[in-house]
């Protein structure tokens, strides 16, 4: 990534590469505000950024429907140990 | 955080997100304790062994595992991490162990890697010109909100996370599904956090590429007859 330290124009198809890191909050200030440059003026790469947090967003909402709230029973079951566990 | 203040017998009051209160009312048996910890770990820990063995069942039996392990050993829990973290890493031996008996454990010695060799890029090369975008994504904000989550979207996405290599899988599940913290699965995985930024952008980027194929496979690239 020494490349783009020296070059002054960020290139899409860097930028493609660096939406996680920028998303993270993994990149200096500076690298930060370049990026912030280059997606003020292209349309494709602002594109990437939106759809990265789309991806998140979609794949937040498979939470609930993946798994059930724990069986009433499991849940007795597993009291029970704690209690058996403790007073005796 | 100084000393603690006055007794704290009446549970409502009791912070239960403090681990030393939360720890201190387990040792000494405070079923409400347990309960909360229950509520609020059982979830998603069975969300995460999801991605360790192959059945929701199997998941199940691990989390109940991970919580008499809990209750057995909660005497000699030290501290030196969180206690989600101790449980957390309770779960994942027990996961470990029995994805290796159904031979579906995530390899965790390429975690050492950057994670990163043998990857494609987050967009194929042929997307680019010069560096800059010849072929560059489609709007999907143009598409109906219906239509973006709708089940068949979210099935796409759940199918993609599937077929993630597995530590990418477990990277980007616990982040963007379970709402962990990039901290927490550093932590929990033993990475680095530029090794949790790679697995987590490759991931990303494969559910991207499988959701532009689906949403815009067929009407809107094809413009030519």
């Amino acid at each position: 990534m020494k490349l783009w330290r020296r070059r002054k124009e960020l290139h899409c198809v860097e930028f493609v590469e660096l939406v996680t890191d920028y998303l993270e909050g993994a990149l200096p200030d500076r690298e930060v505000r370049r990026i912030d440059e280059h997606l003020h003026a292209c349309a494709g790469c602002h594109r990437v950024l939106d759809q990265w947090r789309e991806v998140i967003h979609l794949t937040g909402m498979l939470r609930d429907e993946q798994v059930d709230a724990i069986d009433p029973e499991i849940r007795a079951d597993l009291m029970a140990a704690f209690r058996d566990s403790r007073g005796g | 955080m100084g000393e603690r203040e006055g007794d704290a017998t009446a549970s409502d009051e009791v912070d239960f997100t403090d681990d030393r209160v939360l720890v201190a009312a387990l040792r000494r048996g405070d079923e409400e304790a347990f309960s909360w910890l229950l509520d609020r770990y059982d979830a998603s820990l069975r969300r995460m062994a999801l991605g360790f063995v192959s059945t929701p069942a199997v998941a199940d039996e691990v989390v109940q595992e991970t919580w008499l392990g809990v209750i057995k050993g909660i005497d000699r829990f030290e501290g030196r991490s969180s206690l989600k973290t101790w449980i957390y890493r309770i779960m994942m031996n027990i996961a470990r162990t029995r994805g290796v008996r159904e031979s579906r454990s995530v390899p965790f010695a390429s975690l050492g890697g950057d994670g990163s060799e043998g990857e494609q890029p987050a967009f194929s090369p042929d997307r680019f010109q010069g560096g800059g975008w010849t072929a560059p994504p489609a709007p999907w904000d143009e598409l109906p909100v219906e239509r973006l989550e709708a089940k068949d979207t979210l099935a796409q996405v759940r199918a993609a996370l599937a077929e993630l290599p597995p530590s990418q899988r477990l990277v980007m599940s616990m982040r963007d599904l379970d709402g962990a913290t990039a901290e927490e699965v550093c932590d929990l995985l033993e990475i680095s956090p530029g090794n949790q930024r790679v697995l987590l952008h490759r991931a990303r980027a494969k559910v991207r590429q499988r959701l532009e194929d689906a949403l815009l496979g067929d009407d809107v690239v094809r413009a030519d007859p």
